[in-house]
């Protein structure tokens, strides 16, 4: 079944268009890599799939749900999509433990007892059981991206979006991401990652996307793509990324 | 020169009777302008254009125009008007209000868009509507932030009300004034007045210090 479904999507932000006419069906299970320059389009593309961008033509189904359907059909699609930000967002005045617990009480209206019950568990499996306590600045940025995973799985999602989620970390913290979300994966979980990391690509991605100028160019298998890139424009690409 | 402050003893009763009033009249009119400020700042962050339009024109009629005039317009000229006849108290502590609601108002504004987008982003990434968005997220970052320039805010007000000596409301500046009538202390009866308003503007003072202290200022 298929989980996203981009029907001849355009989005613009005034004269500049992103996104021109992008058809792309993603379906359950998948782990789909977004590579390609900066401007191509591939945040913004991950970003209308829970609408925080609004698409301008075309139409976008998650989960059977389409994007235009209005607000509170919206909210049930970002209830399914969790997203993780490239500047991890953690509320800072609230606890590790309370960030998780938040979406699960306020969305999932669970009970406090039962929510930060939750909380612990999802802090236990992406390595942080004994940092509950902790504010975000008293995390480092490793250590803050992980919370912000469980914030986002706290909301009990089909589908995870991660926005560049190693971008912003120094290169010793980023493996500590990578491993919670390539344990993620082999759970079956539905993704949808724009990185620049190849070795996630090759290793946990499913299928590997190249956007440029607002369209989908190429999209195939990571380790053939990656192995041996016929597209030029992916091939100066990827020289310039290793 | 000699001075008698035997006098200041003798007016003390009147004149704490005056800074009771004062205090009641910046409390109740605080009260109100925090409530209208909020709606106000609130509607020009994320109004759509009308509401927005109805929030500026009411900040601009009110910045725009002394605190005095609007009093005045309030006791003499709405009686007239419209035929609302408003006791001078009530009049003094709806200026309070609609004065302070409008530079509130703008302090609310600058609190909420200065808390970065983000943040608001992950809130509704989550599914959340937008109100619980602004109430459990932004709101409460935006309110530490808030808190020095309200405490200007509560202070300027509290001194405002010495502007309703002119309505006959017997406010501290009014007593002082009454005092100064009969007695022609001058020294003497103006400095306890100002010793007053000190003592309660450093105990506002106190009380938002210790507010901010008290959360998290991020």
């Amino acid at each position: 079944m298929s989980m996203v479904e981009f029907k001849s999507v355009t989005k613009a932000f005034g004269a500049l268009t992103v996104l021109r006419d992008v058809d792309l069906t993603i379906d359950a299970g998948e782990v789909v890599v977004l590579i390609g320059p900066s401007g191509s389009g591939k945040s913004t593309l991950l970003r209308c799939i829970n609408a925080l961008e609004t698409i301008n033509g075309g139409d976008l189904i998650v989960d059977g749900v389409s994007v235009k359907e209005g607000r509170s059909r919206v909210r049930m699609i970002r209830q399914e999509a969790g997203m993780v930000f490239q500047q991890f967002n953690l509320f800072p005045q609230m606890t590790a433990l309370e960030n998780v617990a938040f979406g699960a009480r306020q969305v999932r209206k669970l009970a406090k007892k039962e929510a930060h019950a939750l909380a612990q568990d999802l802090l236990a499996k992406v390595g942080l059981a004994d940092r509950g306590h902790h504010y975000p600045s008293e995390l480092s940025g490793g250590q803050q991206q992980r919370v912000a995973i469980a914030r986002a799985l706290a909301v009990k999602p089909k589908l995870m979006l991660f926005d560049e989620p190693t971008s912003a970390l120094d290169p010793e913290l980023r493996h500590e991401v990578l491993r919670v979300m390539q344990q993620l994966a082999e759970e079956g979980m539905t993704m949808v990652v724009v990185t620049h990391e190849m070795s996630f690509a090759r290793k946990v991605g499913t299928r590997l996307i190249f956007m440029e100028n607002g369209k989908i160019s190429v999209d195939g298998n990571p380790a053939h793509l990656l192995d041996h890139p016929e597209n030029p424009r992916l091939r100066d690409f990827l020289q310039h990324v290793h | 020169m000699d001075f008698d402050w035997s006098v200041v003893v003798e007016a003390m009763p009147t004149l704490l009777g005056g800074a009771r009033l004062t205090i009641i009249i910046t409390l109740i009119g605080l009260a109100g302008g925090m409530t209208l400020g909020v709606a106000a700042g609130v509607m020009r962050a994320y109004g759509g254009p009308v509401l927005n339009a109805i929030a500026l024109v009411y900040i601009e009629i009110i910045r725009g125009t002394p605190m005095l005039v609007q009093v005045m317009f309030i006791y003499f000229a709405l009686p007239m008007l419209a035929n609302i006849r408003v006791d001078p108290l009530s009049a003094a502590i709806t200026a309070i209000m609609i004065n302070a609601g409008a530079y509130i108002a703008e302090i609310v504004r600058g609190a909420l868009l200065s808390v970065h987008k983000g943040l608001s982003e992950a809130g509704l990434a989550l599914g959340l509507p937008n109100w619980k968005v602004l109430f459990y997220i932004v709101g409460p970052l935006a309110f530490r932030r808030m808190i020095p320039p309200l405490g200007n805010q509560f202070i300027i007000s509290l001194k405002d009300t010495s502007l309703f000596i002119v309505i006959g409301v017997g406010e501290l500046t009014r007593q002082g004034q009454d005092i100064m009538s009969t007695t022609f202390r001058a020294v003497e009866v103006w400095s306890a007045v100002a010793i007053l308003y000190l003592i309660m503007t450093g105990m506002l003072t106190v009380v938002l210090r210790i507010t901010e202290k008290r959360m998290r200022i991020l």
